[in-house]
């Protein structure tokens, strides 16, 4: 394994672990926040009780999520310094923001998760309400630094040096605002239908438990809102690609040759060597209409850029199919519930629907790990886009194989823990009586 | 004052509020290892029940202080991350298992043996993790850390593992854990588990002085030229003796029971130690290559970056102070 691969891989490793506990830091709160407004405002007692259960859940997921998201800090210098010492001046601003929002977060989710007694209800309520909106601020600005990343701004290079740099400029990058609303929703999405999956699994066992009955409603329509959302997002996503990084668009598209009126396909597998895709399934003036939103729009081919400066195209190709495949899914599954929502005005518990739901659970987790594979492997092989490649970036540290596989032993190590954890602290059916002593810690 | 001496102010601020506060916190996990006695378990849940609502925003700290070198000292950050990336690796694991082991103790239900093995965790990370900032923060004094043209040229390992450095190392470590000791005698109303803390930090405080007179015994050959700052400058010998003073006071209050004044004076104490070190080396930001002006970013960086610093500031102090108000009212 080169340095620079391992290097690779321990980002991309620490990213795709992080990225679940991040998601939950920004939504969960929003779900125990509205359980407890049903408390507070209805004298819901199931409201309570989740918010209680919830509460337990992330306060483990955003401990692991607070440490993992620094040692991504460091990983930033500890892989790549040269990176940082050219970068960091010019698009660390939203890191330094997002220092207080995550300050802001971590007090008020100690008030939160420790002050049930010790502030008044409505404290309380705000306290989440505070998690809730700095946990999205500080996703936000984390997500434009990664998106000037992709489409750099706000400097000069004159002569290998950076000159006349603006941060607010950089922040205000071109992919920004795509990037963060597409990773927004994301977490909203992801979060809420693996909570929904889970509560609609038991409920399935114990259909009048309105513990699990009030959570799914509450988690599905958090869930199922973004879900819908997210292909308005995703469109103008794909469109600030195709402006901004024509050789991503061609490879998420498996898009070999410059073609007017190209075709948007469907699965298939890009064969570099024979340099098409094969086993596709193409709309006619598909991409085109998607991209440019005009339907003999030019897109251009991977052919139109040199070898060294092409990312691996089967990767994100296969990647984005995923992406895709699985937000549909869940903007169907969104969309069904809603119909059925609208017709008998209560929530859809039909067995087979609870199933559904059940069944693209964790579809929102693997968008988002295809996303984050898309975009950055999609980037490749530059670090900063068009400006600094990945391999001048990485550190002059030997034997890089070592952490690596240090990190993803430890981290494998933790997701089994978590798992045991939420298993049984969070999500199983409160026992009566039990619980009302054991939800006071 | 230059803008990049605001920042390094800023800087120096955050890691001083970042050793008071999450210091004091990985003291704790110190004190839970070495829990011992009747009251073994007593110990345990005060020191629990003091971190448990403060820890993360505690730690913020550290991430403050790592996003102002890479966006104001960027050549200083890489240069940090290069030489010493095995401490620092080191440091970070102990940082993932300090949180998560003290979460999954606390949500992990009330078995004896789950308690037992994440309370073990929670404990050897929260001693690694304070040795190895220590040992970062020795190395970067010692001047081992040489650079040529913005890049590190020596190796990986001699810069820190080297006596001066870990000595820094076991005297932060016991700074923390005597830091620890303190807050912890006002976190209990409980006499016998009083004395249990207070019999603990004066410990604490003994070994603190031991280390600390080694590590000044080292610098002459370890850390020369930080040992000239904190013996021959003008303001060397008042310094010295002031900070003295602050540690006798705080032993002495310790000694009589005053409590509250102990704790002010061992976070003074703790507040003087890392002035004088940071004033030892100033104009260097890593001895003796690179200065705090040739690592500053420009100007039109640093301005605003000041500017959202004291936004932030507006925001985050009340609620931090808040959190304090609601949790550690006395």
């Amino acid at each position: 394994m080169s340095d620079l691969f391992a290097a690779r891989s321990q980002m991309a490793m620490s990213l795709a672990f992080h990225i679940v506990f991040a998601s939950a830091g920004i939504a969960m709160p929003v779900l125990m926040a509205v359980a407890e407004a049903l408390w507070l405002r209805q004298g819901d007692e199931a409201g309570r009780a989740l918010a209680r259960r919830w509460a337990k859940g992330t306060a483990i997921l955003f401990a692991v999520g607070a440490v993992s998201g620094t040692v991504l800090s460091f990983e930033l210098g500890l892989l790549w310094p040269a990176f940082m010492a050219f970068a960091g001046p010019v698009f660390g601003m939203p890191f330094a923001l997002e220092g207080f929002a995550f300050f802001v977060e971590a007090i008020f989710l100690g008030v939160y998760l420790y002050g049930w007694d010790r502030v008044s209800p409505r404290a309380h309520w705000l306290a989440g309400a505070m998690v809730a909106l700095s946990g999205t601020l500080s996703g936000i600005f984390v997500v434009i630094a990664n998106a000037w990343m992709n489409t750099p701004a706000g400097f000069r290079l004159e002569g290998g040096r950076v000159v006349e740099v603006e941060p607010l400029a950089a922040m205000a990058n071109s992919a920004a605002l795509s990037e963060a609303l597409h990773m927004t929703l994301a977490a909203f999405a992801a979060v809420g239908f693996a909570v929904a999956a889970i509560h609609a699994h038991r409920l399935r066992r114990e259909p009048r438990n309105l513990f699990h009955r009030r959570a799914v409603a509450i988690a599905l329509t958090v869930g199922g809102t973004a879900a819908l959302l997210q292909p308005l997002s995703g469109d103008l996503s794909a469109r600030v690609v195709a402006r901004s990084q024509p050789a991503k668009l061609a490879a998420l598209e498996g898009q070999f040759e410059t073609e007017r009126g190209a075709p948007l396909r469907i699965g298939g597998w890009p064969d570099e060597a024979a340099r098409r895709t094969r086993y596709a399934v193409e709309i006619p003036y598909g991409l085109s209409l998607l991209a440019f939103h005009d339907p003999h729009a030019e897109v251009r081919g991977l052919d139109e850029f040199a070898r060294a400066d092409r990312p691996p195209v089967a990767v994100v190709h296969v990647a984005f199919q995923v992406m895709v495949a699985c937000g549909a899914a869940m903007a169907l599954t969104a969309l069904v519930g809603a119909g059925l929502f609208l017709r008998r005005r209560r929530l859809p518990d039909a067995a087979w629907y609870l199933r559904l739901v059940t069944l693209t659970g964790p579809l929102g987790f693997v968008a988002m790990e295809a996303g984050w594979t898309v975009t950055e492997v999609g980037r490749q092989p530059w670090i900063v886009q068009g400006v600094m490649r990945t391999s001048e970036a990485v550190t002059p540290m030997p034997h890089l194989a070592f952490p690596f596989v240090s990190f993803t032993i430890l981290y494998l190590f933790l997701a089994a823990v978590v798992i045991v954890l939420l298993r049984r602290q969070v999500f199983a059916s409160p026992r009566l009586g039990a619980d009302a002593a054991a939800e006071k810690g | 004052m230059p803008l990049e001496l605001w920042l390094a102010g800023v800087v120096m601020v955050s890691l001083n509020l970042y050793a008071l506060g999450a210091g004091a916190d990985f003291g704790g996990g110190v004190w839970d290892m070495l829990a011992r006695g009747p009251r073994e378990r007593a110990q345990r849940e005060t020191i629990a029940h003091a971190i448990g609502p403060i820890w993360e925003a505690n730690h913020v700290w550290l991430i403050l202080v790592i996003v102002l070198l890479f966006v104001a000292f960027p050549v200083a950050f890489a240069a940090l991350a290069t030489a010493l990336h095995i401490p620092l690796t080191l440091m970070l694991i102990g940082i993932v298992l300090r949180g998560s082991a003290f979460t999954f103790r606390g949500y992990g239900g009330q078995d004896d043996a789950v308690q037992r093995r994440w309370g073990r965790t929670f404990a050897m990370a929260s001693v690694v993790t304070p040795l190895m900032l220590g040992v970062c923060a020795g190395a970067v004094a010692s001047g081992a850390i040489r650079m040529r043209g913005g890049r590190v040229v020596t190796d990986f390992v001699s810069a820190w593992l080297a006596p001066f450095p870990l000595s820094i190392g076991l005297f932060t470590l016991a700074l923390f854990a005597f830091l620890a000791a303190v807050y912890l005698t006002l976190e209990t109303e409980d006499r016998p588990l009083q004395d249990d803390f207070r019999r603990r930090a004066l410990l604490a405080a003994l070994a603190v002085g031991a280390m600390a007179l080694v590590c000044f015994l080292l610098s002459s050959s370890g850390a020369p030229s930080i040992r000239r700052g904190l013996a021959r400058e003008w303001w060397s010998l008042p310094f010295q003796a002031v900070t003295g003073l602050v540690a006798a006071g705080a032993i002495g209050a310790l000694w009589t029971r005053r409590f509250p004044l102990a704790r002010v004076l061992a976070m003074a104490q703790v507040t003087l130690v890392l002035w004088g070190w940071g004033l030892a080396q100033f104009p260097y930001l890593i001895e003796p290559d690179l200065t705090f002006e040739a690592a500053a970013a420009p100007a039109t960086v640093l301005r605003p970056l000041l500017a959202a610093l004291g936004a932030g500031a507006v925001v985050a102090g009340p609620s931090l102070l808040y959190l304090y108000r609601v949790f550690k009212a006395r």
